[in-house]
């Protein structure tokens, strides 16, 4: 028991949950941006399996990793395109849209990764971002090797945090996404198109998602393999409605999520006697209690899922 | 004068459907305009047109001389045209102030420059006597208020020309006529104004009035010229006669409700309300819409249950009854809205038709559907309530509003249902099915079924009650004999100035 | 250019809607398989002789289509009442792992035994989806998520199982629980071969289904639910049950895959004995545009394209995800073609 208290006083638990929670506040507020603006993307575990080979192809046949990110989320944004002409021009079911682009983007990483890489008994592997050494900062105890030791893509979630909320709260633009996700009806009266804001929304959303996706073979991880998404893209879907469509909370929720993965990790090796896979189990059986908790008190965008066709009342 | 706005041969056809046929018009600078026309004329395209909503598949919008590309809102926005929408265009969860300024800034734009927007929202309030608090979050305000915003969205981007569709459907008399007023000073101002109306009382306040019907422009009046009388035959176009109501002796209690409230949340639904319906009788409920009508509706439809108070059934309590008992005690509900709750649109006529008693022997057999029985049903209600343009297994998002209607009421009556809720059952009908509806009503009438009528239509609820309560903020009025309504006693009921003593026995 | 509602669909458009979105995904597919620098020809005439080339090849086609029949059941069911039902393919493994853990060691005559352990693993599907229906009627919970989350829960605890309480000491190399009795084992439907009479079991589901849904007060009311909730609460048609209802039936289909998938071809479970059975059954309910006839026909082809591209993958070279490609591809054509079966395009 003093083992698995003596854990949360450990340093590597700490940085390693904002290791973790990287991928998930790319995930998420990518979720957050689609769905602000009325589009819910079950694209996402797709289109983070995308972004993790893409980016990591990227850097494999030569490219610098900071150009990795941008091929990431360009293949994203590609994504992200073909979900939004389906469910927004068209207006076709936006669970079923996104699931087929959750098997196609994860069947076509797939293939295109059999397809380029030649794989022998292991998987290739790329020089991934290492920790960046912050000169003294990282020097301070516990909180240097935590704030000031993890790898540059976790600065950049971090910064996107601030960039979506101040997007969403004080600009132009992030007006008319929210309203667009509330009433599109509204928007169109005032003379902006909202199917154009909704697949504005939902192709930055989906490059969001891709970059998530590219941290784990370009960061936490330096190869790819099939199914390595492992229902992160799902975790964020449930994250987003745990945050109230809020970035702030967003982040919260990744860190306490990341928190608790971290933390089973861990546990794992002190505690004898208890199957891993339950350990293994926790994540997935959190994210449902934070619905359960969550639920009916979340502020819905009160046009989420819903259609928006011109002249169809 | 020139003239602000013209349009030019508008024709705009929805599949088979002419919307509008060939229609001009003209607005001279500081005219009202009134667009008259019954439901379905095409009153809300032509708007919709001019605005940019749709584009017309002929013709042409100009404003103040320059033509507008077809179909860009943004263009007729630019070009100071300003729509006030009947079914407001507003997003509840923001302030006023955003949904005043989404627009009308370069999306490019790196921070909002909120503090100027309310600068000037707050003069341009001033200046037309359209007091708001821009903070303000639109679901907490009431519907004359949110209406306010929707006037002052288009004031704020400068608009020269405003066009209000069906202004005052949601507003009380006294509120009606202050908002006329208003528009008459934002004449004065320098505004052209359309309004849309199919009230005859409420186009005489205009300087004009164009009649539309059935897509056409059949004629223009100076409201000096003319009469509502008039205007009434231009309008409807032949003569429909609606049928009365004879007098006749009314039998015992069947549906009462016994201060009955209904709380959700800190919201009241309805407040102490008590009524009684007798047999052979039609309780008209009348109000301005959005004042409990439709927690009313959906008590009595089974669908909400009283949060104290009790419902009465021939004095049995049906508070707890639910839909499926509601249908099993002899209950028939004509729902507010036709599509939204009426019908299933992508079921035929026929599983439409036996919906509600689905479980009845008659329709079902050891859980199977009984579908020649089911249909013959049907065929039956086709012929009986004269069901135009449909079979047994037509889709019944194909019937015409009227015809969907007919469906409905064939539906329940066909059930002879001891007690009628009939919510707004004429709601976007044209005249010749409002006749055929209120005919059946007064038939089920005669038949001794008790019928409560919830209506926003004066005239409608005077000509088929026999007695009338207003509902008001979810308060319903006592009742008063139909022979002592007149529209003045009327309007104040609905406003809510009743006499709280009668209220009280 | 705008959609406009059509007032009428002739039949044969929705005939071809699914053969038009096949044809589309091919024809999309065949860039990829160009890229591999293979002739697209070559490879889908490969495909097709690698699923129907053979007697032996139409039999393993056919028994790969036996769980997809019944995952796409349990997906059209769902979808229907618009309850979005993804947790197919845990409930596969829940009803996969209840059979064999029943059955390793159930005492009786396999005619009695075999209904018990198709009953038994309905009851752990049903129940399995019974879980995210009743935290979406109670508490509002998106059912997406849930389901989708519980895939990953059951997987786990398939592992935990078959390594722990439920592992078979004879297997060896990757961990599989006990088998089911012999007792227990489906008979082949063609001698010989790996096709057992499972396939005909999911035939008569199908059957059972379109009598339930087309027939059935229970289905009519499913359908007035999925289509119009608001107007089937009007008309006293308590949605609660029946989305419960709807779940129990949904549930219930998947667990049957996965019970007739142990009976029939592997008798013990492995985390990998599915390659997506739960997930391809959104595939083929789509395919089919929600009919259970037309889930038959779409298992079929989806079956196809899977044993297809394994032998072509072999003789061609081409990665033989290129199957998986295909069917999610066919799946975007779909609903893109089922739109143009209530709209059409105007100007």
């Amino acid at each position: 028991m003093t083992e698995a208290i003596d854990l949360l006083f450990n340093t590597s638990l700490w940085a390693a949950v904002l290791r973790i929670a990287t991928p998930l506040i790319f995930g998420v507020l990518g979720a957050l941006l689609c769905e602000r603006a009325g589009v819910l993307n079950l694209g996402i575990e797709g289109i983070m399996t995308m972004g993790a080979m893409t980016g990591w192809l990227a850097v494999y046949l030569g490219l610098p990793l900071w150009l990795g990110l941008v091929v990431a989320a360009s293949s994203g944004a590609v994504m992200g395109l073909l979900h939004a002409t389906l469910t927004v021009p068209l207006g076709l079911s936006q669970h079923v849209s996104g699931l087929g682009i959750t098997l196609f983007a994860s069947a076509l990483a797939a293939y295109l990764y059999r397809l380029i890489v030649e794989v022998g008994d292991l998987p290739p592997t790329i020089e991934p971002f290492r920790p960046i050494d912050v000169p003294f900062l990282s020097d301070i105890p516990i909180l240097g090797p935590v704030l000031f030791g993890q790898a540059a893509p976790t600065y950049v979630a971090l910064a996107a945090v601030i960039v979506v909320a101040y997007m969403l709260a004080r600009t132009p633009v992030g007006l008319a996404i929210r309203m667009t996700g509330e009433n599109p009806h509204a928007v169109e009266a005032q003379g902006l198109n909202p199917i154009r804001i909704r697949i504005g929304a939902v192709v930055a959303g989906s490059a969001l998602m891709a970059v998530g996706g590219s941290f784990l073979t370009m960061a936490a991880f330096d190869s790819f393999f099939p199914g390595m998404v492992q229902g992160r893209g799902w975790i964020c879907i449930a994250l987003v409605v745990f945050a109230s469509w809020r970035p702030g909370k967003a982040l919260l929720g990744a860190l306490l999520f990341a928190f608790f993965d971290a933390y089973q990790l861990r546990l794992q090796t002190v505690v004898d006697g208890v199957p891993y896979q339950l350990f293994l189990m926790a994540p997935y059986v959190l994210s449902i209690l934070a619905l359960i908790f969550v639920a009916r008190r979340a502020e819905v965008p009160a046009s989420l899922m819903v259609p928006y066709r011109r002249g169809e009342r | 004068m020139t003239k602000v706005l013209e349009l030019r041969g508008i024709t705009k056809r929805f599949g088979a459907l002419t919307a509008n046929d060939d229609i001009s018009l003209e607005l001279q600078p500081g005219e009202i305009l009134a667009l008259l026309g019954e439901n379905g004329a095409g009153k809300t395209t032509l708007m919709n047109i001019l605005f940019g909503h749709y584009a017309a598949d002929e013709g042409s919008v100009h404003v103040f001389g320059q033509k507008l590309p077809p179909g860009v809102p943004r263009k007729a926005i630019e070009a100071g045209v300003g729509m006030v929408h009947q079914h407001f265009t507003l997003a509840g969860n923001l302030s006023v102030l955003e949904n005043v300024m989404l627009g009308s800034e370069p999306l490019r734009r790196i921070k909002s420059a909120r503090a100027e927007a309310r600068a000037k929202l707050l003069k341009i309030a001033e200046r037309f006597g359209l007091p708001i608090d821009p903070e303000a979050k639109i679901s907490a305000l009431s519907v004359g208020e949110r209406q306010r915003v929707e006037i002052l969205k288009a004031l704020y981007r400068d608009a020269r020309i405003l066009i209000l569709d069906e202004p005052t459907a949601v507003l009380a008399r006294p509120e009606a006529q202050r908002l006329f007023e208003t528009l008459r000073d934002m004449t004065k101002e320098g505004l052209s104004l359309i309004f849309i109306s199919h009230k005859l009382r409420e186009v005489m306040t205009a300087d004009r009035v164009a009649v539309l019907r059935g897509g056409k422009l059949v004629a223009e009046r100076n409201t000096a010229d003319t009469s509502p009388a008039e205007l009434a035959e231009l309008m409807v176009g032949r003569k429909v006669e609606r049928p009365t109501r004879a007098d006749h002796r009314t039998g015992a209690p069947v549906m009462s409700a016994v201060g009955v409230s209904i709380k959700r949340g800190e919201e009241t639904r309805l407040d102490d309300v008590n009524f009684t319906v007798h047999e052979g009788e039609i309780l008209g409920i009348v109000g301005v819409s959005g004042n409990g009508q439709a927690a009313l509706g959906a008590l009595l439809s089974g669908l909400v249950q009283p949060s104290s108070g009790e419902l009465r059934l021939r004095g049995a309590d049906a508070s707890a009854l639910g839909p499926r008992g509601m249908i099993r005690a002899g209950v028939g509900r004509v729902p507010e809205d036709r599509h939204a709750e009426g019908v299933v649109g992508e079921l035929s006529v026929w599983e439409n038709a036996v919906l509600e008693r689905l479980k009845t022997p008659q329709f079902s057999k050891n859980g199977f559907v009984r579908q020649r029985e089911s249909r013959e049903y049907a065929e039956r209600l086709i012929e009986r309530f004269d069901i135009r343009g449909a079979s047994a297994d037509t889709r019944a998002r194909l019937l015409s509003g009227g015809n969907m209607q007919k469906l409905i009421l064939g539906r329940v009556l066909s059930n002879e249902p001891s007690f009628v809720l009939a919510n707004q059952p004429t709601r976007g009908l044209d005249e010749g099915a409002i006749a055929s509806v209120h005919t059946e009503l007064l038939a089920a009438r005669e038949k001794g079924a008790a019928i409560l009528l919830i209506s926003e239509e004066l005239e409608e609820a005077v000509a088929l009650s026999d007695r009338i309560q207003a509902i008001v903020k979810g308060r319903l009025s006592a009742p008063i004999e139909a022979k002592d309504a007149n529209p003045q006693r009327l309007g104040l009921m609905m406003a809510g100035a009743w006499d709280e003593d009668a209220h009280a026995t | 250019m705008r959609l406009e509602r059509r007032t009428h669909t002739p039949l044969y458009i929705v005939v071809l809607a699914p053969l038009i979105a096949v044809l589309a995904a091919l024809i999309l597919a065949a860039g990829l398989i160009v890229a591999a620098g293979v002739n697209p020809l070559t490879a889908y005439g490969e495909m097709l002789r690698g699923a129907l080339g053979s007697r032996l090849s139409i039999t393993e086609m056919l028994t790969r289509a036996t769980p997809l029949i019944f995952t796409g059941l349990a997906a059209a069911v769902a979808f229907r009442a618009k309850l979005w039902n993804i947790g197919g393919e845990g409930q596969f493994f829940m009803g996969a792992l209840v059979t064999a853990w029943i059955g390793h060691s159930l005492g009786v005559p396999g005619w009695l035994g075999v209904p018990m352990l198709l009953l038994a693993s309905m009851a752990a599907g049903a129940a399995l989806l019974a879980g995210p229906a009743f935290l979406r009627l109670r508490f509002g919970v998106d059912e997406v998520v849930t389901t989708l989350l519980l895939n990953f829960i059951v997987l786990l605890f398939v592992g935990l199982m078959i390594e722990g309480p439920l592992r078979d000491p004879l297997a060896f190399g990757w961990p599989s629980s006990v088998p089911v009795d012999n007792a227990f084992r489906l008979p082949d439907l063609v001698p010989r071969t790996r096709l057992h009479i499972g396939f005909i079991f999911a035939v008569i589901a199908a059957a059972t289904v379109w009598l339930v849904l087309s027939r059935t007060v229970f289905g009519a009311e499913t359908r007035a639910a999925g289509l119009n909730a608001d107007a089937a609460a009007f008309a006293g048609i308590s949605l609660p049950r029946t989305i419960m209802g709807v779940a129990l039936l949904s549930g219930a289909l998947a667990g049957l895959a996965g019970s007739v998938e142990v009976m029939g071809v592997t008798a013990g479970v492995t985390t990998t004995m599915s390659p997506g059975f739960g997930y391809a059954g959104i595939v083929v309910a789509m395919l089919a545009a929600l009919h259970p006839a037309g889930v038959v026909a779409a298992a079929i082809f989806v079956a196809t394209v899977f044993v297809g591209a394994d032998a072509m993958s072999r003789a061609t070279g081409v990665p033989s995800f290129i199957a998986d490609v295909i069917v999610a591809l066919c799946l975007l054509t779909m609903i893109v073609a089922l739109l143009f079966t209530t709209y059409r395009v105007r100007r």
